[in-house]
């Protein structure tokens, strides 16, 4: 079977919607963020199929940007996450919604 | 130094008296008193000096300068010197001079007596300002400005209710005819292009047609004006209630000012109503003879000393503004200079008197104050004889001349009206001296009344000399000056003006004097001792009538008021269901309402958000793509 394009492509873009259907329906905040990293890295295969598929490095370039600034969120991210749980003694989504008028 | 100066220096006193007094020394009455009479006394004097440099028909007849310009309209600010202006310049100076210093003695014991002066002061300098105006936006501003410092004099005492509504109302009647009064000027600007007195005149001259239709209309309007001020039917009402303020106010207004400014302005631009084949005229001179024969009867019946003389002002005001309808405004200016005289000489001494009685102002609870206090009694008896238009006092030759011109334009029924008015004035006027002075003491207060001081009794004086001498002096050939063509007396010696109306119309004079003398005897006749008025038992519901005014409130209560009042309640109304109901609160609501409807789409779960966000987004994603 010859894999082409199409098959990268299908797969980036069930990686994406299975990371928003978690960052949507699961309660915890560990694992809403392992969701938001497979979004982030679904749009990383596409770049490199993209790439690969079209002889131009400008791709691979973008991906490798991306990891750098996901690696820099996720300690951010981390940090943040750990400040509310001692703040808030909890890590569960349902219990964080202020944020509203 | 340029004589021209000096009026200008005249004009502006008051006014810094007024500030310096209304800035300065509020705390200080002694100071403020003799800053606001010093001020107007100094103006008299510059004034005579004034008048002697440049004698009555000066050679510049104007000193202006340029106030504003706004492409080719320009208006100045300017004085004007003829002998209208200049005779008038010396009697508001002078009558204010006598009523400023009157009124220390009156307003000593008041507590608010710099306020009394800054006002005074501030009224002196809007007349003067009307006196010398040299167009007619400046007189404008300086007539309002009378109405201004009139409502704060006529209010002074605002603690009571009364003094504080005669205030509103003298007020709200004047700016009634100022509405027409500023159309008229509109109207004469529109027309003639200039608001000029001088430049009006000379453009009227060389084409009387100028105004065309709407020398009627124009006449009328700017009548409007004159008709509030010099308070003439229907706008009369506002005089007999503006007795509520201090006596001199009362006197100032009456005499010199105010009131006065109404017959002024008429004289002022005589020209534009006395133009050919305008009616404007006819109606003035009957609106004066109406006012002055309605004014004279109500007096019959009134008891209040102050009102009977304030309606008196008013049937002497309906001579003036007659003998101007009956195109002789020489007349009426001669009449403002004697009654000037002999109204603040009769208003001084009602003050006298009123304070000596410790406010009590009913005639009825007076009597026998003759004793008591001569020097007011005999002064008010030599006004008492002016304003009566008996011979040789002054109020005779000025009301004789207006008589004559009645005569000579044959004005039958107006020269009757006059003839009559002639015959009620020494009737009221006697009754009130006869109540009052004569006769016993009608109540307790009469045996504790005190003559006044000097500083009172000395302006009393001097009036009455005026008032007595004010026939002979060549008052009327000043004013002959300003109209040529009017006719005026020609007499060389004393005895010649002393007779004068006798040789000029002796018919008119005779019939008047018969007249004046009928109504003095039916005065004597009546209340001569008499302890209780004779006539309401007579004359029954009549007598009622007049003592209510002839119901004039009333019925603009019930007319104009009750109209005035719908009209403010329909208004309200609009207000504050369509304007503020539905427009201000229509849309503040509107928009609350969608903001609380939208605010339940946060819920605060951030996974509420996400979802939308991707629902958002594949909407926009499936609209591009589509």
């Amino acid at each position: 079977m010859n894999i082409g394009l199409e098959h990268y492509l299908v797969v980036s873009a069930l990686l994406f919607a299975l990371g928003l259907t978690g960052v949507i329906v699961r309660r915890s905040l560990l694992v809403i963020y392992m969701s938001l990293e497979l979004m982030l890295n679904a749009a990383n295969l596409a770049l490199v199929a993209f790439s690969r598929f079209t002889n131009n490095l400008d791709g691979q370039v973008f991906v490798f940007f991306i990891i750098t600034v996901a690696a820099a969120e996720v300690s951010v991210g981390l940090a943040l996450i750990v400040a509310l749980c001692r703040k808030r003694q909890t890590a569960h989504i349902e219990d964080l919604r202020t944020l509203k008028l | 130094m340029n004589p021209e100066f000096l009026p200008w220096i005249v004009l502006f006193l008051p006014l810094c008296a007024a500030a310096v007094i209304a800035l300065f020394t509020q705390r200080n009455r002694e100071l403020s008193a003799a800053l606001s009479i010093g001020a107007v006394v100094a103006g008299f004097i510059l004034s005579v000096i004034f008048r002697s440099c440049v004698g009555w028909e000066p050679a510049a007849r104007e000193s202006a300068t340029t106030w504003l310009s706004i492409g080719d309209f320009q208006v100045d600010f300017g004085l004007r010197f003829d002998p209208l202006s200049l005779m008038m310049l010396l009697l508001v100076t002078g009558v204010a001079s006598v009523i400023h210093i009157y009124s220390w003695g009156y307003m000593k014991e008041d507590r608010s007596v710099p306020r009394y002066f800054a006002c005074l002061s501030l009224f002196t300098f809007s007349m003067l300002g009307i006196v010398l105006a040299n167009n007619f936006l400046q007189l404008f501003i300086f007539w309002e400005l009378v109405g201004v410092s009139s409502y704060l004099l006529i209010g002074f005492w605002f603690e009571r209710p009364a003094a504080a509504d005669a205030g509103k109302k003298a007020f709200l009647t004047n700016r009634l005819g100022d509405f027409g009064f500023i159309l008229g000027i509109l109207l004469v600007w529109a027309s003639l292009g200039s608001l000029n007195f001088g430049v009006l005149q000379e453009n009227l001259a060389a084409n009387p047609q100028a105004l065309g239709a709407l020398a009627t209309t124009g006449g009328l309007l700017i009548f409007c004006g004159a008709m509030g001020k010099s308070a003439q039917f229907p706008l009369h009402v506002w005089l007999p209630d503006a007795m509520e303020g201090p006596t001199p106010v009362s006197a100032l207004i009456h005499a010199a000012t105010m009131v006065a400014a109404g017959v002024y302005m008429l004289c002022r631009v005589f020209f534009l109503l006395n133009i050919p084949g305008s009616t404007a005229l006819a109606v003035v001179a009957w609106i004066g003879g109406f006012t002055a024969l309605l004014s004279a009867v109500i007096a019959i019946q009134q008891n209040d000393i102050k009102r009977i003389l304030a309606y008196s002002t008013l049937s002497q005001l309906g001579y003036m503004v007659m003998a101007v309808g009956l195109q002789g405004p020489v007349s009426a200016m001669y009449h403002l200079t004697t009654h000037a005289f002999f109204k603040a000489l009769l208003f001084l001494g009602a003050g006298s008197v009123i304070l000596a009685m410790h406010h009590e102002q009913d005639i009825w609870k007076m009597g026998g104050l003759r004793k008591k206090m001569p020097v007011t009694f005999w002064t008010f008896i030599v006004g008492t004889l002016a304003l009566s238009g008996l011979p040789p006092f002054s109020g005779f030759y000025s009301k004789d001349s207006i008589l004559a011109q009645a005569a000579e334009h044959q004005n039958w029924p107006l020269l009757i009206l006059g003839i009559g008015v002639a015959a009620l004035t020494p009737f009221y006027m006697f009754r009130l001296v006869c109540v009052a002075f004569l006769g016993s003491p009608k109540s307790d207060a009469v045996h504790h009344a005190q003559e006044s001081p000097q500083g009172m009794l000395w302006p009393l004086r001097i009036l009455a000399t005026l008032s007595i001498i004010g026939g002979f002096i060549g008052i009327e050939q000043i004013y002959g000056k300003q109209f040529p063509g009017q006719h005026v007396e020609e007499t060389v010696s004393f005895l010649q003006e002393l007779t004068a109306p006798f040789v000029h119309a002796p018919l008119t004079a005779a019939s008047s004097l018969l007249a004046v003398l009928l109504g003095l005897t039916a005065a004597w006749a009546l209340y001569w001792k008499a302890a209780i008025d004779p006539l309401p038992a007579k004359l029954g519901a009549l007598s009622r009538a007049m003592r209510n005014r002839f119901y004039f409130d009333e019925l603009y209560e019930a007319t104009v008021i009750r109209f005035h009042d719908l009209l403010a309640a329909m208004a309200g109304w609009f207000d504050r269901w369509i304007i503020a109901g539905v427009a201000v609160r229509g849309t503040h609501g509107t928009t609350e309402l969608v903001g609380r409807a939208l605010r339940l789409l946060q819920t605060g779960s951030l996974q509420t958000y996400a979802f939308l966000f991707a629902m958002g987004v594949a909407l926009v994603l499936y609209l591009a793509l589509k």
